[in-house]
């Protein structure tokens, strides 16, 4: 029977791991939700008197235009990673050329990177090609350097399709995109999803690009908080706020597409 | 039997994304190798060429860097055997098939899903180092509930501020480690825990001789994603510490040197030290991850 009481003694650190898990949640939700006459460094961890969304207010204020140029950046740029991601996988997968083998581990190997060996050339570049300041230029970098995600996790899912499907396919006379079109996109879904949500995730939460190609008017949203959270002007319960406000988005998706975000992390360590 | 001009399409459709990976990955690393080896300082770029001379001053020459040195190793230790251990303990604790399994998983996992700024941003406050009248965040906490002893001066305390940086990461990627050694633990058949049970082996044991070394690849995997993660940590140290000279990493030094200083070559000559520390992790790996792949 000891193994039993074992059992009932694993939920005490299961809790206490909890605790410190949500710890900081607890304190961006709880501090937000104060009046703000009510909000002191003392009372920090004590409940609201009364609650107020007069935080929360003034910090989606703050946050507003920052929230928008994301949302501008994330949708867009999410979409189209999927799709490249999805026809260079398919083509990795089931139609090799020559050096093939080798060049999807060049494309892998991109994904580790420091950015900051590739960031030099590439402000230099954004300039020339007129596209430093913006949120296009922005979205044309988080495509490109999704590039080998997205491949990977479209790559190893086609590769788990058996290949008879497409020699059948081959057989009756299907083209190389037909295929992809009428029987690997619709069968692909779910690496949608996860693809999707993934460079959502990636794009959203990013820093250092936006930090170094975007003027301050299209800052993301966490180059906007860390502004406004480094400053002096802005009281630390609004910064509580703002800081649950620029993480309710990818928390949502974790939320209710979480299988998939865990999916998109794995393929991330390359285990498929 | 694939014929020619297919084969031919599909080449060309992959083609724009090896071209863009081939110049904006490897074609950029190569033109800031060339900036590493030149005096480039100004906004004006200046070719002039030095050789290995900003190598050499950064390694041999440069109290900063070695600071820089200094901090990566005191915040990549404890924040990788940290992530490890907690990773691990959580994942046997959820592997006993408990209920609400589901729920402490996904509460373990959520920090993945947030921006290492809001991280930042939040465990800035939790470790405010203000004592007395001013004490706040965590240290308030402990002297409510009586554990004053664990008050800390957290990334403030001379010397060793850096390896407090290791706490926000500890607790963003913690659950992500679980999630890897979960995998690995339901990968190992059952079988062989009832064999050694049978065998009259004790949990501990069966946990210390037969789990913990079949679980060695995923250790080894999660030990060089987390390391190469941590050579590269920027977003939480900017988050948390500005650009302060205490908590300073290679990452930072190279954005302050780069986009503040406008020294060119030095920058470009830290970021590939960089790029190197981390190829010397990464590469080995892709090509057993590759190689493991192509054996199945």
């Amino acid at each position: 029977m000891t193994r039993s009481r074992a059992r009932y003694l694993s939920y005490i650190p299961l809790v206490l791991l909890s605790f410190f898990y949500l710890l900081p949640i607890y304190v961006m939700v709880l501090t937000g939700l104060k009046s703000l006459d009510e909000v002191s460094i003392k009372t920090m961890w004590d409940f609201p008197r009364q609650l107020s969304m007069a935080n929360f207010a003034v910090a989606f204020d703050e946050l507003r235009p920052y929230l928008w140029n994301s949302i501008k950046l994330v949708i867009p740029s999410s979409i189209l990673s999927s799709i490249l991601g999805s026809l260079n996988g398919y083509v990795l997968a089931k139609w090799k050329f020559k050096g093939a083998d080798i060049v999807f581990p060049l494309i892998l190997f991109g994904m580790f990177i420091p950015y900051q060996s590739i960031l030099i050339p590439l402000v230099d570049f954004m300039h020339k090609i007129n596209l430093y300041g913006g949120i296009p230029g922005l979205m044309l970098v988080h495509i490109i350097y999704g590039i080998p995600i997205t491949t990977l996790t479209f790559r190893n899912y086609y590769a788990s399709i058996p290949n008879e499907l497409v020699e059948a396919a081959k057989i009756d006379g299907a083209g190389m995109f037909n295929i992809y079109r009428n029987i690997l996109l619709p069968i692909s879904i779910p690496s949608f999803v996860v693809v999707l949500i993934w460079q959502f995730t990636q794009a959203w939460n990013d820093f250092l690009f936006s930090v170094v190609l975007t003027s301050s008017r299209n800052w993301t949203v966490t180059v906007g908080l860390n502004n406004l959270a480094g400053g002096q002007i802005i009281a630390w319960n609004v910064q509580m706020a703002a800081s649950f406000i620029a993480a309710l988005p990818t928390l949502l998706v974790y939320i209710f597409l979480g299988k998939y975000f865990i999916r998109g992390m794995m393929a991330g360590s390359l285990k498929g | 039997m694939q014929n020619k001009k297919e084969r031919l399409q599909a080449f060309f459709m992959v083609l724009p994304s090896i071209l863009a990976v081939a110049i904006f990955i490897y074609g950029f690393i190569g033109w800031t190798v060339r900036v590493s080896f030149t005096s480039w300082k100004g906004m004006i770029p200046d070719y002039t060429w030095v050789g290995l001379q900003n190598y050499i001053n950064l390694l041999t020459n440069d109290p900063r860097f070695q600071v820089d040195v200094r901090n990566t190793l005191l915040f990549t230790i404890p924040f990788v055997f940290g992530t490890l251990i907690i990773g691990l303990i959580s994942a046997l604790l959820l592997d006993q098939g408990l209920k609400g399994e589901t729920f402490f998983r996904s509460l373990f996992l959520f920090p993945m899903a947030i921006s290492y700024i809001v991280t930042g941003v939040a465990w800035r406050w939790l470790m405010n180092p203000a004592t007395g009248a001013r004490m706040s965040g965590l240290n308030l906490l402990f002297s409510k509930i009586g554990l004053d002893f664990l008050n800390s001066s957290y990334t403030a305390t001379p010397e060793w501020g850096m390896a407090y940086i290791a706490i926000p990461a500890i607790w963003q990627l913690s659950g992500y480690c679980m999630a890897l050694y979960l995998a690995g633990l339901r990968a190992i058949p059952d079988e062989i825990r009832e064999a050694a049970r049978v065998d009259g082996a004790n949990e501990f044991q069966i946990f210390r001789t037969i789990i913990l070394p079949l679980l060695r690849p995923v250790t080894l995997s999660a030990l060089i994603i987390l390391g190469h993660m941590s050579l590269k940590t920027f977003d939480l140290i900017i988050a948390i510490a500005g650009k302060s000279y205490a908590l300073d990493m290679p990452s930072i030094y190279m954005w302050n040197t780069t986009f503040d200083g406008h020294v060119y070559g030095v920058g470009a000559a830290i970021s590939i030290l960089l790029l190197i520390s981390v190829a010397i992790l990464i590469i080995p790996y892709l090509i057993y991850s590759l190689r493991k792949e192509a054996q199945l």
